[in-house]
């Protein structure tokens, strides 16, 4: 495998809080080949969306990157990077889209003119060039009617419009990786899966990267190559989509995966895991989920477990895996 | 001093055509042009009125009329040259329209010219009226073009980067508000001295700490927007979230502060004059000479009147500009198909 396009290697965030500064991300791990598409899951709270911020350097203050904490991307090391460096790889090399269309475009601007703000941020085109640019887009991310949504305020327009002018926007400088946080939470289920689809269709066609941040399988199911699973600020389970849908190791995991409604299981009461993700600064010592896990034992409340390597490429973060694996 | 008058004007009257040009070529700006026309004919007709008569008062040339009389010498506005006030004149209160004076009967110089009358000095109302327009476009305009820039300014980077810049601004207002602001103005005024631009910059001293905090706090809510979020995360630049999102999110406000801060300065001359520091020739000195009048039997309303309407005309017209404008601007309210 060749150098992967972003590497992220014990990525800390930290918010001051009671008692000294808190950390809602903790020492992560990720990587990210071209082309790929990476599902960061984990349920709310977990710091999913706060490692995709960190990537951008975007920590809303007074949350900090801790020292020590490294986001290569390409071979560049973007914490390094100065101000107008870094803007000129938030949208240019790296796109951002957020959960919630309805409220992430600007209402008072047509959409076209803010597709062509995002064109004209990273390429010097003439007017009528960037807007032959925006019709394109436009038409990429399957928005009926290109040359009449330009002129349209968003609020004319349904969520499911909504974000794919984001994602025009997103995808605007031709960006090498794409970042999706939670993309189709707010949408209807018919419109998820046409922008999954649409996500999974760009990342092939134009060979975008995806991270995509979601708490749900069935997203995972539909467009992920590889997966990490993310629990209060730490990575406990990666592996490839196959991996870990057909063989969590992980409880917390295996926990998610229970989670899912199924035909099959019709009639049937849903699992779930008990009890709720803890406030950062009130995370357990040893393996953090160990209160909420169904198969914890001895070591699990002292001990912070280690990568266990499940297979080349799945590895788990539990003493139950790792102690499986000794045997 | 009429040379700088000249100067504004013909300014002004370039400017408002270039800002015609500009509005005619600019598909959106048309429209909206266009839409509240639509929607307030009269208003912008009155406005209009206004203004043109506000103008008209603010060209003055030295020369023409009576060789011998003191006016010869002094620098004419061209109401003045249509009412010429020297010779347009009777000896002391005439009723509107009259024939004869109102106290003791005497034929009147111009029998039934008065429209609304003559004060006490036999100054004809209307003309003295007219030449308050002038001064309410110059309080209000002129203090809100210095007050809305200042709080923008002031207002926005403190919403926007908060900290220290926010503590900063935030104590200034703090300060200023908790002074009552006639006392202040009265103070300012005594300072600088009576005058038109005087007055104006004592009034936009006391009057923008209000916007500015409308604009700060419109601010920091806009700072955490998604659509803000999202911008940052395209790679635009801090200066451009300021001019190209959250500026354009608060334009409303603008618009309506604009109005209601005109409307408010107009009135607060009035008060001014009352407390006998208002602006010569202004509606509020009328209104203030006009008070002994009320009490005259039979009563001479007439000078008040010709102040409050024309005074109560134009902030009426403002307000109702000002909610049409805030309508058609806002795509937010705009109604669709239209």
């Amino acid at each position: 495998m060749s150098a992967p396009l972003l590497e992220v290697e014990d990525l800390s965030v930290a918010f001051p809080g009671e008692g000294g500064h808190v950390r809602v991300v903790d020492r992560v791990d990720l990587s990210i080949a071209a082309g790929e598409t990476l599902a960061l899951v984990g349920e709310s709270g977990c710091g999913k969306s706060m490692t995709a911020l960190a990537i951008m350097r975007l920590v809303p203050r007074p949350g900090r990157i801790e020292a020590g904490s490294h986001i290569r991307f390409d071979g560049r090391e973007l914490r390094s990077l100065s101000v107008p460096q870094m803007r000129a790889v938030r949208g240019g090399q790296i796109g951002m889209i957020f959960q919630e269309p309805m409220t992430s475009l600007n209402p008072v601007t047509m959409v076209g003119e803010q597709v062509m703000e995002a064109i004209g941020l990273h390429a010097s085109l003439a007017q009528t060039q960037a807007r032959e640019r925006v019709l394109e887009l436009f038409a990429l991310v399957g928005i009926p009617d290109p040359k009449q949504r330009f002129s349209a305020y968003p609020h004319q327009l349904s969520g499911g419009l909504k974000q794919r002018v984001m994602i025009a926007m997103a995808m605007a400088a031709k960006p090498r990786l794409l970042i999706a946080d939670e993309p189709t939470t707010a949408l209807d289920a018919t419109i998820r899966a046409q922008i999954l689809e649409l996500l999974r269709n760009l990342s092939a066609s134009t060979g975008t990267a995806l991270l995509l941040i979601t708490h749900d399988f069935g997203v995972v199911n539909e467009v992920a190559d590889r997966v990490a699973v993310m629990y209060a600020g730490r990575i406990v389970e990666e592996g490839t989509r196959r991996e870990l849908l057909s063989r969590p190791r992980h409880p917390y995991a295996q926990g998610l995966l229970r989670s899912i409604p199924r035909p099959e299981a019709r009639g049937q009461r849903l699992e779930e895991i008990k009890g709720a993700v803890p406030r950062p600064g009130h995370w357990p010592a040893g393996c953090r989920f160990h209160p909420r896990c169904p198969s914890a034992f001895a070591p699990c409340p002292t001990l912070e477990p280690e990568r266990t390597a499940v297979s080349p490429t799945q590895g788990a973060w539990c003493h139950l895996v790792a102690e499986e694996s000794q045997r | 001093m009429h040379w700088t008058s000249n100067a504004v004007v013909l300014l002004l009257v370039i400017g408002g055509a270039w800002v015609a040009r500009v509005v005619a070529r600019n598909r959106f700006w048309r429209e909206n042009a266009v839409q509240l026309w639509r929607r307030r004919p009269v208003t912008i007709v009155v406005i209009a009125v206004f203004v043109l008569v506000g103008l008209l008062d603010s060209v003055a040339w030295v020369g023409g009329g009576a060789a011998d009389s003191f006016s010869a010498t002094r620098p004419r506005t061209i109401i003045d040259r249509v009412f010429q006030p020297e010779t347009f004149k009777e000896a002391s209160y005439s009723a509107p329209m009259a024939g004869v004076s109102f106290y003791g009967g005497q034929p009147l110089k111009h029998p039934g010219a008065h429209l609304l009358g003559t004060d006490i000095l036999g100054r004809d109302v209307v003309y003295r009226a007219l030449k308050g327009v002038r001064v309410a476009l110059l309080i209000g305009g002129l203090t809100s073009l210095v007050v809305i820039p200042i709080a923008l300014l002031f207002g926005v980077t403190a919403g926007y980067y908060g900290r220290r810049i926010d503590d900063a601004v935030f104590f200034v207002m703090t300060v200023l508000a908790s002074v009552p602001s006639l006392l202040l103005l009265i103070a300012l005024v005594m300072v600088l001295g009576k005058g038109t631009l005087q007055v104006c910059i004592a009034l936009g001293v006391t009057g923008w700490v209000h916007f500015c905090r409308i604009a700060r706090g419109e601010t920091m809510k806009l700072r955490e927007a998604d659509f803000v979020a999202a911008a940052r995360a395209l790679g635009v630049s801090e200066g451009r979230i300021i001019v190209r999102h959250i500026l354009p999110n608060i334009a409303h406000l603008i618009i309506i502060t604009f109005a209601l801060s005109f409307t408010a300065l107009v009135l607060s001359e009035t008060i001014l004059s009352y407390l006998g520091i208002g602006l010569e020739g202004s509606w509020g000195q009328m209104i203030d000479q006009a008070r002994n009048e009320l009490s005259r039997t039979p009563i001479v309303w007439w000078n008040l009147a010709g102040a409050s309407v024309l005074l109560f005309a134009l902030v009426l017209a403002v307000n109702m500009l000002a909610d049409a404008m805030r309508d058609v601007i806002d795509p937010r309210t705009r109604r669709e198909g239209q």
